[in-house]
């Protein structure tokens, strides 16, 4: 069983953002993680190959910085990588960072995509989707358990308030939900064995992706940070007259009601 | 000259110390409680590949220099020193000696089985009579047909009753002192080997401290380690080697009470404000953070000499030891003054890691053995 994961290289949850000078997010000194969703992604494809034997491609857009997340992948138990930088990618958007996954995905074998539901950082939940739509293939969101027999895949996503059971054939795209599995860790031996494979680096020319068509169709004109959280503010008095300044407050100064 | 850790190191940090504060932290003050043993965790360590760091893979290592190893030992300890010394008295101890001086037979039956942690390693060396001063050595070995003869018995031996692969040193010529002392391996379950007195020690509680007696042990032949006579030398080895771990367990037990000191001072109020915006706060801390940062270059560069075989190691491997044992004891002692009353107390960590750092001024050499050592290898020069 061939299987492809995409993997992005995001900031650690812990970090705290910083817009620099011209407005855009400051990466510097910032702790870079695999994303967590990724990683169930991940888990769940080792699970895989454990079972039915075959290999496992990491493919990711990104700068150097993102060789780390797919060092992490190698180590824990992937094959191989393919990482798509080039300096046309700077302001590239959800949809161009799918048509390009969908360039490199389809000259590869594969018989299921897996990816990380959201990422942590800008957390669209837009890529997976796309790139199984570039493929026209079938996707299903937010899985939490993976069952598959032949070509049949039986799956059971979160909706809102339940789950819903789905049986879909492969080739598919699923992406992975908190829950689907415990990730984990790298071994030593695993950690000493990822130098030894395979990351290729493609340019956009080298993924098949001509740089015009695949210009971002979205523009960010601005970022701003949220306002700092106030202190909260405590009412003294009786509870009915506190009540009432509370209404009042909340109408008046808050606005809320 | 280049200080930085390789992008493998500092994956391998993150693994151990992800393993560390969410399997091994948990649990550390009810095993030291409990004088438990880390069954569970010591299985895991094997999962992970930290029971055979720095072994070629054709004994199932993962072939890793001894900066990996130093750091695992460092990260274990940093919550567990308990945790720490059991990887590496089976680490350096045990498994060490028979890479280094084992036949190709004895590392394929033995080595690899520790390497992948199927099977823990111990070492005995010290005896009742026996401890800075080898030659003391009462436990006898003689030769009989195809097989060697033990009789005696090893104190203080970590990893003593769980492990399976015991590495043993025994008198065979008492006329020759230190050069009739022979090394052999002896596997848990031989008739006549068994466990005496448990120890009940001050601190690394939940690491196991036993006994080791020989009745009559038959050892076939195949199992000597080295060559007749070499035992001492086997020893001296082992522990120059030995030491890296040791003081890879003192940097970690001091790092992890810094971190502990630090996140109360900044949370603990007197006067107004926390009290890490005292002075004479900011300078235990100032002080506390330069010997621990002394202390990993020093075991850092023991780790890295004792990768390149340039030079030999035992000199920085002593400095080392020495220098971060000490540091742990001055780092915990200060880190339970910081919390005051509450550090006195089992309610943090910071007594057992207190009670854990004095072990690493005493054992695999004595903070006085070690300067003996440097003293004799910076005035040979």
């Amino acid at each position: 069983m061939n299987i492809v994961v995409t993997v992005k290289q995001t900031f650690d949850t812990e970090a705290k953002i910083v817009l620099d000078g011209k407005g855009n997010i400051d990466g510097s000194g910032v702790n870079l993680v695999i994303n967590p969703y990724d990683e169930f992604a991940i888990e769940e494809a080792l699970k895989l190959k454990e079972k039915f034997g075959g290999e496992i491609t990491i493919v990711s857009v990104g700068g150097e910085a993102a060789t780390k997340a797919i060092r992490t992948a190698l180590a824990m138990g992937c094959d191989k990588a393919v990482r798509v930088d080039d300096p046309a990618l700077a302001d590239a958007d959800e949809w161009a960072v799918a048509e390009i996954l969908g360039k490199v995905v389809s000259k590869l074998p594969y018989d299921l995509i897996l990816s990380g539901r959201i990422a942590v950082d800008d957390g669209s939940s837009q890529v997976a989707v796309r790139l199984a739509d570039a493929l026209g293939v079938p996707s299903v969101s937010s899985i939490l358990k993976l069952d598959i027999e032949g070509t049949a895949a039986t799956v059971t996503r979160e909706i809102d308030g339940g789950t819903e059971l789905i049986e879909v054939k492969l080739p598919a795209l699923f992406t992975a939900q908190k829950g689907l599995n415990e990730p984990r860790l790298p071994s030593m031996k695993g950690i000493m064995g990822a130098k030894k494979k395979e990351i290729a680096v493609q340019s956009l020319a080298d993924a098949g992706a001509d740089p015009g068509a695949v210009a971002a169709k979205m523009i960010v004109p601005k970022l701003s940070l949220p306002n700092p959280r106030l202190a909260g503010k405590l009412i003294p008095g009786e509870a009915p007259d506190a009540a009432r300044e509370l209404a009042k407050l909340l109408r008046e100064e808050a606005k809320v009601i | 000259m280049n200080f930085e850790l390789t992008e493998d190191h500092i994956m391998m940090r993150e693994m151990v110390r992800d393993f560390a504060e969410t399997e091994a932290a948990p649990g550390s003050e009810e095993r030291d409680e409990k004088e438990e043993f880390p069954m569970e965790l010591w299985k895991k360590c094997g999962g992970l590949g930290l029971t055979g760091v720095t072994f070629p893979e054709e004994y199932d290592g993962a072939g890793a220099d001894y900066i990996s190893y130093a750091i695992t030992v460092e990260e274990l300890s940093r919550v567990d020193a308990s945790l720490g010394v059991t990887i590496s008295a089976h680490s350096s101890l045990c498994a060490n000696p028979i890479y280094i001086f084992g036949t190709e037979e004895q590392k394929k039956k033995y080595l690899a089985p520790l390497a992948r942690g199927e099977k823990m390693g111990a070492f005995g060396l010290t005896e009742s009579m026996a401890g800075s001063d080898a030659s003391g050595t009462r436990t006898t070995a003689v030769r009989d047909g195809k097989d060697y003869v033990i009789n005696g018995s090893k104190i203080f031996i970590t990893n003593g009753y769980y492990a399976d692969t015991y590495v043993i040193t025994a008198q065979m010529d008492k006329s020759k002192g230190n050069k009739g002392i022979s090394a052999f391996i002896l596997e848990k379950g031989t008739p006549g080997f068994t466990f005496g007195k448990k120890e009940k020690k001050m601190g690394i509680r939940s690491s196991a401290t036993y006994e080791l007696v020989f009745e009559n042990v038959r050892i076939p032949a195949a199992n000597l380690l080295a060559q007749e006579g070499q035992g001492f030398k086997v020893a001296m080895t082992t522990l120059d080697y030995g030491r890296i771990g040791i003081a890879s367990q003192a940097l970690g037990i001091a790092q992890g009470a810094y971190e502990q000191a630090m996140k109360y001072a900044k949370e603990r109020e007197q006067f107004g404000k926390p009290i890490s915006a005292l002075q004479a706060i900011q300078f235990k801390f100032a002080d506390m953070a330069t010997s621990i940062e002394a202390a990993r270059l020093l075991v850092y560069q023991a780790a890295f000499i004792a990768s390149e075989h340039k030079i030999p190691v035992s000199k920085y491997a002593a400095m080392a030891k020495v220098f971060a044992s000490e540091t742990a004891n001055k780092v915990t002692t200060q880190a339970v003054q910081i919390l005051g009353g509450y550090g006195y107390t089992r309610d943090y960590p910071l007594e057992r890691m207190m009670r854990d750092a004095k072990i690493t001024e005493i054992y695999e050499g004595t903070s006085e053995i070690q300067r003996v050592v440097i003293a004799a290898s910076i005035l040979k020069d």
